[in-house]
Order: structure tokens, then C-alpha cells, then sequence
């Protein structure tokens, strides 16, 4: 990937929270990324650490109340996905960012058809006749591999299995040609034989139509095959950010180095139990002003309880969130 | 679909013979005398004689396959003879009414009118009101208007027709003279003048029943679409792009009609047993006056005829509600 290529998403500062009676939870502190034209942008982090919330954010689909988004901007084809009217929201999504979501299950409306959902956003986006929109359903549908395609248009979604319907809510986000897809664990609801053929499919697809892509998931394993890079979430903020070689090599988050250990080895001693992290993601009940791992973790000083870290670069393309320096195993200075 | 309508329809004969047997045995089995209200003058042997004519002195194995008789051959062929001008009964004996002496279809064919315009009409604006009022409280959920609704709704179930047709007439009819109080049952639709007429008297008895069917029907349909609402489908069709009219009438709608169907459509035996309170109030003498007036006076004919109506309506709403059903929901399918 070229590093000068204009990134084709770029979110600064973005902040989420969720009014609740109990009070406010903080899911999004100030996340910024971006995502440049075609590369596959990886983002791992244990359930509740805000990687679904930044992503559903980005096109305004969590729900409002009890979500709001604080502050931030969203910038895509020169505008700012958070300022632009609903009219305009809504042509950005399904049209040029597809999401697939996690539960292929519930996540098509049981009393429509399958080519009738995906006809929905190739009729509004693109203004296809009725006629126009099904023979590119068909296509679709042998794009992501079902067989039987034209047959299968009239079925309903109870009729396909678990993969299947996860290869039609891929159909319906590829469907407009987008420029960005996000990808919301797309493969955590399924058995691994699926899960494999899934992410065959997706970085075939991605190949040959050549978008950009956010893959949000919680193993490490898949992001290790596919990613270009990577962001590591806790606490509703990016602890680490870093090309995916480097990441696995050389992480210097103390998170992500404790995630990478939880990798279980098949060569490894065989009496060795699985490691763990011990304790628990924290509620985030108000803004953060320490670091949220700090609890967690075995390298935290005094300064880890008054003060968030910032994101120190620690290389090229490469920073960590974190007041100790992994490599002098010290206090970063400043 | 065709197929389970049709063996559905065929298992409802048993069913409904099952339910005539129990209605007349039930009749058979309570107290009362259909000569109790003749004069006390009358000698014990005449009123005997009376009795005997009226077919009591029989066996129920016999009065019961006669009434059915009456009801499933003789009662259509009179029907057809009046619209087609045939002569298929043949002056056959009818079911006939031990209070009035006539046929008892005769009278509940006047009736009907004044049932179907009152309690049918305020079936109709009390869906009509609730559907959006259901869907436009749960898509905003808590908002003054939902607060509004769910008020509305308690009034609906918690104040009785008595209470709420009798404020109504003092409101409208005493203090304010808006409404004739009395529905006119002799009143012949002609011409503008009697259509206003018409459409003033009924105001009141149909605001009174609608506003406990829109209770009931609001309250179905708001549940309903909030648990679709907070669905992954629906996230799936916002990520689509599709605009909100979109998202809620067309994809939320649609599931959430599907348990609110069976409500509606259980509802409709219960306009045609009339609402009994309610026809008193406003001196609607409907099907649930003539019921009420038919228990009362042991006119066991009328009773039996007018219950089973309203047994087969109950089954054929059934059967409506759970084609409806199938055809709403593409997972449930019959055959």
C-alpha cells in the first residue's frame, strides 16, 4: 500500500456515549484512524472494548437515544459523515460503505425474500428498473458463491443455512460497488469450516473489486492472515496501531502482548492450560482519565492512575497508547 | 395454503356440531320455562298443551337433529327461495321463536343492520385509530405522544361503556344538545338530510366501543412493533440506506402485524354478539338486546341460534387469522 494515497475514511476524535439510567457509559474516547484506498484494516479487541460502537458511529446506525455521538468528525469524499443530512447519510450507506454484521441469523427480515433485500438498496442506490436490479441480485448471489442463484432469489431467508445467509448480507453490501466495507465479525457466528470459506470469499472479492475493507473481529488468528494493519481497542480507545507484521512481532502495548500470549499453540507443551487476562474489561461510567488497562496490567506505575496515556508513535506507521516503554522496560519520558 | 384451508374448513364441521351439541345440552340442562312469563289464568294443563306444541315434550335426540335440521337444510333453502325466487322449502317448518312466533332468522336479518353500523363501524375506527397510534407510539417510544397513547389506553380498558356512554349523553345530548341520545333503529337512509341523521346518532355508541378497541388494538401494536423494532434486520435495512418510512412500514410493519392479525381478527365474532351495554345505553336494539331479551325469556330457539352464529364465526376468524398468518409469515407455512 502506498503511503501517501489519500486515505479514503479518516476519523478524528470521534466519541460515543451511551445515556443510560445509570448513568452515562463512555463506549468511544476520542478514536482517530484512517483507512486508505484498498488496504484491509484489521481491528481486534475483547467484547465491550468499542470496536461494533465506532464502526456503527461512522454512519450514524446506533440507535439515538440512548447513543450519542459527542464529538468527532468522519471525513469521506470530502465531507463529514457526522454534519451531512440524513438524505446524504443515507446515500453513503449500502451505496458506497457496505456493512456486514455479525449474526447472519437475524440480520435479514424473515418475511421478504432474499432477492427482494438485496434488489432494496440496488433500486435506491443505483436506480435500477425492477428488471435491471434482479438479473445484478443474480450476479451477486454467483459472486459470493450460492448456487442455484436464480432459483434462489425467490427463497426466503429461513431456507438458507447459517454461511449462506452470511454470503447474502455480503451480496447485499457489496451491491452498489462500495468504496469502504465494514465487516462486523462476520465470521463469529459461524462454525470454523464456514468461517474459513467466509474469509476465502471476502479476500477473494476483495481482490477482484478492490475496496477498502474494516474488519472487526476478536481473534488475532484471522487478523494475523488478513490484515494490512491493524488497531488494537480497550476501553473505547485505540491502545495500539500498527502494520500487521510489526503488530505480531514486536507489539509494545502491554494489551496486545497479553492478547497474543492468549493465542493457544498446537507445538506448544501439551499440559500447558490456556492463558488468560486476567479481570475484567472496564464500564466505562465516565470519561477516562487514567488508562483503562491499568488494572489489568503488569507493568502499570503510579503515573497510569492520574493520567491517560497518549498515543506515542513507537516506529513507522506504529504507536501504542502506553507510559511504559516496552523497549528500554521503562517510564516513556514526557 | 389451499390445501390446509380446505382440510381446516372440512376438520370444522366436528368442530362445530361438537359446539351445537354442547350449546343445547347446556340449554337443555338450565333452569327455566319458557310459559314462565304466560298469565297465571292460564290452566296447568293448557300450559301443558302449550308446551307440548312448542315441541318441549320431545326427547332432546329428537329436538337436537331437528334443530339441526332446521339450521343446515330448511333455513338455507328459505334463503335461496327469497333471492332466487325458487321453491326449494316447500313451506318446511322454520326455527321459530318461542317469544315472537317467527322465524328467528327473520328477526336477527332486522337486527343485524343496527349491529353491523354501531359495533361494526366502531370495530373499524377503533383499528383504524390504533394501528397508528401503535406503530407511531413505539417508533417513539416515551415521547409525549406515547405518553399520550398509553393514557388514552388506560382510560379505554378501565372506564366501563356504562360509565363513558352515560358522560357522553350528558355532555353531548343534555348540555350541549349536539347528539339525539336515543338511536332512531326506524330511521330509513333516503336522502342527505336522513344520512346526517344517520351519521349523528351513531357518533356517540361508536366513539364509546372504538375507544375500548383502540385500547386494546394500540396497546397489541405498539408491543409488537417494539420488538421488532430493536431487531438486527432493521439495523441491516438503515445500513441499506433505506429511509425510515421505509424501515418501519415496510420492514418492521410487516412482522409486527403478524401477532396483531390474530387480535383483529378474534375481535369480529365479538361486534356481531353486539355489545350488550352498550346497545342499552343508546336504545340500540341490536343483536346483543335481542340475546339479552331471549335469555331472559327462555326463548330457547332464538338463544341456541344466536350462540352458534357467533361459534362459527369464532371458527372461521380462526381459520382467517391463521391464513393470514401464513401468508404475513413466509416461515409459516401448512402444507
Amino acid at each position: 500500500m502506498p503511503e501517501a494515497a489519500a486515505p479514503v475514511l479518516d476519523v478524528q476524535g470521534l466519541k460515543t456515549v451511551f445515556k443510560t439510567r445509570g448513568g452515562e457509559v463512555h463506549a468511544v474516547n476520542d478514536v482517530s484512524f484512517s483507512l486508505r484506498p484498498g488496504e484491509l484494516l484489521g481491528v481486534v479487541g475483547e467484547s465491550g472494548s468499542g470496536k461494533s460502537v465506532t464502526m456503527m458511529s461512522l454512519l450514524g446506525l446506533l440507535p439515538s437515544p440512548p447513543a450519542e455521538i459527542r464529538h468527532g468528525c468522519v471525513m469521506f469524499d470530502g465531507k463529514d459523515l457526522l454534519q451531512v443530512k440524513p438524505r446524504t447519510l443515507r446515500a453513503v450507506r449500502g451505496g458506497e460503505i457496505g456493512f456486514v454484521f455479525q449474526d447472519p441469523m437475524t440480520s435479514l427480515n424473515p418475511v421478504y425474500t432474499v432477492g427482494m433485500q438485496i434488489m432494496e438498496p440496488l433500486r435506491k442506490h443505483m436506480g435500477l428498473s425492477k428488471r435491471a436490479a434482479a438479473t445484478r441480485a443474480r450476479e451477486l448471489l454467483e459472486l459470493v458463491g450460492i448456487p442455484d442463484a436464480q432459483r434462489r432469489l425467490d427463497d426466503y431467508p429461513h431456507q438458507f443455512s447459517g454461511g449462506m445467509r452470511q454470503r447474502v448480507m455480503i451480496a447485499i453490501a457489496l451491491a452498489c460497488d462500495p468504496k469502504v466495507l465494514i465487516a462486523d465479525e462476520p465470521t463469529t457466528a459461524l462454525d470454523v469450516t464456514i468461517q474459513a470459506q467466509i474469509l476465502d470469499l471476502m479476500l477473494g472479492l476483495r481482490e477482484k473489486l478492490g475496496m477498502a475493507v474494516i474488519w472487526i473481529t476478536h481473534d488475532l488468528g484471522v487478523i494475523a492472515g488478513i490484515a494490512d494493519r491493524v488497531l488494537v481497542m480497550y476501553g473505547g480507545q485505540i491502545v495500539e496501531h500498527a502494520p500487521v507484521g510489526d503488530l505480531f512481532r514486536d507489539p509494545q502495548h502491554p494489551y496486545t502482548r497479553a492478547l497474543l500470549k492468549t493465542i493457544p499453540t498446537i507445538s506448544g507443551e501439551r499440559a500447558k492450560r490456556l492463558t488468560v487476562i486476567e479481570g475484567q474489561p472496564p464500564l466505562m461510567t465516565e470519561a477516562p482519565n487514567a488508562c483503562p488497562f491499568r488494572a489489568r496490567c503488569d507493568v502499570a506505575f503510579d503515573r497510569c492512575a492520574v493520567e491517560n496515556p497518549p498515543r506515542y508513535p513507537v516506529g513507522p506507521g506504529h504507536d501504542a497508547a502506553c507510559f511504559y516503554n516496552a523497549r528500554t522496560k521503562g517510564p516513556r519520558d514526557a | 395454503m389451499l390445501i390446509y384451508t380446505f382440510r381446516r374448513l372440512l376438520i370444522s364441521i366436528p368442530t362445530l356440531l361438537f359446539i351445537a351439541f354442547v350449546i343445547f345440552m347446556l340449554l337443555e340442562l338450565a333452569p327455566g320455562d319458557p310459559m314462565a312469563q304466560m298469565p297465571l289464568t292460564i290452566p296447568p294443563e293448557v300450559k301443558e298443551k302449550m308446551r307440548i306444541a312448542l315441541g318441549l315434550g320431545e326427547p332432546w335426540y329428537v329436538r337436537f337433529p331437528l334443530w339441526l335440521k332446521q339450521f343446515f337444510i330448511v333455513e338455507p333453502q328459505y334463503w335461496i327461495d327469497s333471492t332466487f325466487g325458487t321453491n326449494f322449502a316447500d313451506g318446511k317448518q322454520r326455527i321459530i321463536s318461542f317469544q315472537s312466533r317467527s322465524p328467528v332468522f327473520d328477526t336477527i336479518a332486522q337486527r343485524l343492520p343496527q349491529t353491523l353500523w354501531v359495533v361494526g363501524m366502531s370495530y373499524v375506527v377503533g383499528v383504524l385509530i390504533a394501528l397508528p397510534i401503535g406503530i407511531i407510539s413505539a417508533y417513539r417510544q416515551y415521547s409525549v405522544f406515547d405518553q399520550a397513547g398509553t393514557f388514552v389506553s388506560m382510560i379505554g380498558f378501565s372506564v366501563p361503556p356504562f360509565f363513558s356512554g352515560v358522560l357522553l349523553i350528558v355532555i353531548f345530548s343534555v348540555q350541549l344538545g349536539w347528539l339525539p341520545s336515543i338511536y332512531d333503529t326506524t330511521l330509513v337512509v333516503r336522502d342527505w338530510a336522513t344520512f346526517k341523521q344517520q351519521m349523528l346518532q351513531m357518533v356517540m355508541p361508536v366513539m364509546v366501543l372504538a375507544l375500548q378497541t383502540t385500547a386494546t388494538v394500540s396497546r397489541y401494536m405498539r408491543a409488537s412493533m417494539l420488538d421488532n423494532l430493536s431487531q438486527d434486520y432493521v439495523r441491516t435495512a438503515r445500513a441499506k440506506g433505506m429511509t425510515e418510512s421505509v424501515v418501519v412500514l415496510k420492514h418492521v410493519l410487516r412482522n409486527s402485524m403478524i401477532p396483531v392479525v390474530t387480535v383483529i381478527a378474534l375481535g369480529i365474532p365479538a361486534i356481531f354478539g353486539g355489545a350488550i351495554i352498550t346497545e342499552q345505553i343508546f336504545k340500540v336494539n341490536g343483536l346483543g338486546q335481542l340475546l339479552i331479551l331471549a335469555l331472559q325469556g327462555s326463548d330457547i330457539p332464538m338463544v341456541m341460534t344466536i350462540t352458534f352464529l357467533l361459534a362459527v364465526l369464532i371458527v372461521v376468524m380462526n381459520l382467517i387469522a391463521d391464513v393470514l398468518y401464513g401468508i404475513l409469515d413466509p416461515r409459516i407455512r401448512y402444507d
